[in-house]
């Protein structure tokens, strides 16, 4: 039995900023997918599903907000549903919606993915109380530095590296007008003197906290033969979990990240990610998760991630461009985070990146990570439509 | 379409407070349970999909530490809704539609008694219009139930009819939280009694599905999903008509319910108003009384929530397993007063 081939068709997000005091709830998601819908050239009733995902309800204080954002989102009378897999959610949503035209349950399918942190604060949100996990653990931060230092130790990585990132993800974020950091005077001195968060994360390696919203439209053959720009086409998506904790658990390298991406190579017919792939959309909320996730997912040999950075490899203008947008360094609203690295990867092949495109990208990877690097969602997205 | 099937079904024993248990411990029998019936083991499945809400538990990512009752390791493919299990389903029957898993392992959990419930379920209504108003899940129901009485579709004496059918039903199931014969109690908010809610508790529930041959292999009588869909809504109450469920008509249509009649009924009604509602939308008062509704007792026996629309799929896919019921069809939703609705429709063989 043959899956429906997935074209993406539509692509809409938000300005992304600190706090959008502009924008309801309602409002925010909207915009995104207003902007989705204009891009395919569609009206709301085209749409036959909407698949919403975000992050914890806590973010915003609506519990299952999906309910009260039927209306806004055109839903009524039609099928809701809701993903939450923890930072990974905006993948995991992406993929839910494209097994809905795979499978031919819907041909055009309406996914979206949102956080308005604006609305509460972020890293105490993130930091369980007590019984739930030991005092100190202040926020995502403090959860991962020591696994960056593991990374170091491990790899002998310089200690520059991290910096390197940064300075790379916020110099491709002003070529990106959607994204929230445009520090147009940031210089790598900078960001190497900026305050040390958790140590050996410093304030200028971290994401920030934003407001935004990302929308995309999935649908079938026929959707793709009527839509006005090119599509990008799923070639393959996967996702995978493991325990938080658990004795053996490796945290700088999880096995669920590497049979994730393996899944995806094999059913998009990847044998050498370096030289097929050319563009990465990956998640990167602390710079030094950029080498940490080229050795996951193949990109490059254990222990050899950091020198893809450190020789510019992953620039814009390198061979193997990583987040061009600016990634999740430049642009954090959590639950559209993964969505955002999604949809980037599918702007670069179709041509439609503006001036963070990547010439002639023809084959890219969205990808996205959530939980205690236990979550992982991808998808390789092509400019021509998969062999079936 | 890919013939799948609920090939087993489990749940807890549902309770006031489970204060003792966490997630986890509650969670895991019921796990066992479901695979101990397929003889598969966790690395066999296919793909696994779970419901549960963080706003129960009161912390964020709480679905992540229920996962290690699955034991995700080697890693799984895995997904989480947070949403009722009943709409794991059916992104786990999606899933098995594409061809890329032949099993799959939904499960749904709920602890209401960390918190109240009442209270919590304020905070799923519009944040701007109507959550700083507090009106708390008992009152909504109350509106639809009055609404109900003034269009003359019920009285308070159908209403103490469906709540005593409940109850007497559900005392041949071992998982009830409410059993036998209870007075039809005070008025709570008029026009509802305490015997026309749910009790509040905590409790889990599991099914595994599977495709084709392999659904066969796994059970001797699978409940074949026939059709599954589901509808949303206005969230707004004011533009909606309460006395009436078109999303559940809509799905129900969706799914081939009115194709032929079906002899079983789960309804996923925590209100006794709400099973008036439900079945006029669904015309199973329009047969002869030859559809058995709620044999489990339903949401006013045991309604953990967040579980208790998978519980109808699973208590429907159990009669058929056990040969009670040849077509039956379950039924679940989520948010204020049936906003949303989704439909199974099962048969055996």
């Amino acid at each position: 039995m043959s899956k429906e081939p997935v074209a993406v068709t539509g692509i809409g997000q938000t300005a992304h900023v600190a706090a959008r005091r502009d924008v309801s709830l309602a409002g925010l998601v909207r915009e995104a997918a207003r902007r989705a819908l204009d891009d395919a050239e569609l009206t709301w009733a085209d749409i036959d599903a909407v698949v919403i995902g975000k992050a914890p309800d806590f973010f915003e204080g609506v519990m299952m907000p999906e309910l009260y954002l039927a209306d806004a989102l055109g839903a009524v009378g039609k099928p809701m549903l809701r993903v939450h897999t923890a930072g990974s959610v905006g993948g995991s949503t992406a993929l839910v919606a494209a097994n809905l035209v795979a499978a031919r349950v819907h041909r055009t399918v309406l996914t979206l993915a949102f956080e308005k942190q604006s609305e509460s604060n972020a890293m105490w949100g993130l930091s369980l109380p007590i019984p739930f996990q030991q005092p100190l653990l202040a926020g995502a931060g403090g959860f991962f530095a020591p696994h960056v230092r593991a990374y170091m130790r491990r790899t002998g990585a310089p200690d520059t590296i991290g910096s390197l990132v940064a300075y790379k993800d916020r110099r491709n974020a002003l070529k990106n007008p959607y994204a929230h950091l445009h520090e147009e005077d940031l210089t790598l001195e900078k960001v190497q003197a900026s305050p040390m968060l958790w140590d050996p994360i410093r304030y200028s390696e971290t994401c920030p906290s934003s407001d935004g919203a990302c929308a995309m439209i999935l649908t079938d053959r026929a959707g793709a033969a009527r839509a006005p720009h090119p599509a990008a086409w799923v070639h393959g998506g996967a996702m995978r979990s493991e325990p938080t904790l658990f004795a053996g658990k490796d945290f700088v390298s999880p096995q669920a990240g590497k049979d994730c991406a393996a899944d995806v190579y094999r059913q998009a017919g990847i044998t050498d990610p370096r030289r097929q792939i050319d563009a990465v959309e990956m998640y990167v909320p602390f710079s030094w998760y950029e080498p940490m996730w080229l050795e996951n997912l193949g990109f490059a040999a254990e222990g050899e991630g950091w020198k893809l950075t450190e020789a510019g490899v992953t620039a814009l203008d390198g061979d193997l461009p990583v987040n061009p947008s600016g990634g999740v360094l430049s642009t954090n609203p959590i639950g559209a985070s993964g969505m955002l690295r999604f949809a980037e990867a599918a702007l670069q092949v179709r041509g439609r990146a503006g001036a963070h495109q990547v010439d002639g990208a023809r084959r890219a990877l969205g990808h996205a990570y959530g939980g205690g690097s236990q979550f992982f969602a991808m998808w390789l997205v092509g400019t021509d439509a998969p062999a079936t | 379409m890919r013939e799948v099937a609920i090939v087993a079904f489990g749940q807890s024993a549902h309770v006031r407070d489970s204060a003792e248990t966490s997630e986890v411990e509650m969670l895991m029998p019921v796990l066992h349970d479901v695979l101990d019936r397929t003889g598969l083991a966790a690395r066999d499945i296919g793909f696994t999909c779970s419901g549960s809400c963080d706003y129960l538990a009161g912390r964020a990512f709480s679905f992540t530490m229920a996962l290690d009752g699955v034991g995700a390791w080697p890693p799984i493919s895995e997904s989480h809704v947070e949403m009722d299990g009943a709409w794991a389903l059916y992104e786990a029957w999606v899933k098995l539609l594409t061809g890329e898993a032949d099993t799959a392992l939904v499960y749904a959990y709920g602890k209401s008694s960390p918190g109240d419930l009442r209270e919590v379920l304020t905070r799923q209504l519009d944040p701007y219009y109507v959550a700083p108003l507090w009106p708390d899940s008992v009152a909504l129901a109350a509106l639809q139930a009055r609404a109900l009485i003034d269009a003359k579709l019920t009285d308070e004496r159908e209403l103490a009819g469906i709540a005593a059918r409940s109850r007497r039903d559900a005392q041949s199931n071992p998982h009830a939280q409410l059993r036998g014969a209870l007075p039809a109690g005070v008025p709570l908010v008029a026009p509802l009694r305490t015997g026309d809610c749910p009790p509040i508790g905590d409790g889990a529930a599991a099914v595994v599905l599977a495709a084709g041959d392999t659904a066969r292999r796994l059970t001797a009588r699978p409940a074949w999903i026939r059709g599954l869909d589901h509808r949303i809504e206005a969230h707004s109450l004011g533009v909606r008509d309460l006395t009436d469920s078109p999303s559940t008509r809509l799905a129900a249509e969706r799914a081939g319910a009115f194709e032929r009649p079906v002899d079983t009924a789960e309804l996923h009604a925590p209100f006794t108003s709400q099973e008036v509602v439900l079945r006029r939308a669904l015309g199973l008062d329009a047969a002869d009384g030859a559809v058995r509704i709620n044999p489990s007792g339903g949401a006013l026996a045991a309604n953990p929530v967040m579980a208790a629309g998978l519980i109808r799929l699973g208590e429907a896919a159990a009669r058929i397993h056990r040969g009670d019921s040849d077509r039956a069809l379950a039924h679940a939703t989520s948010g204020p007063c049936l906003q949303q609705n989704l439909v199974a429709v099962l048969e055996g063989e």
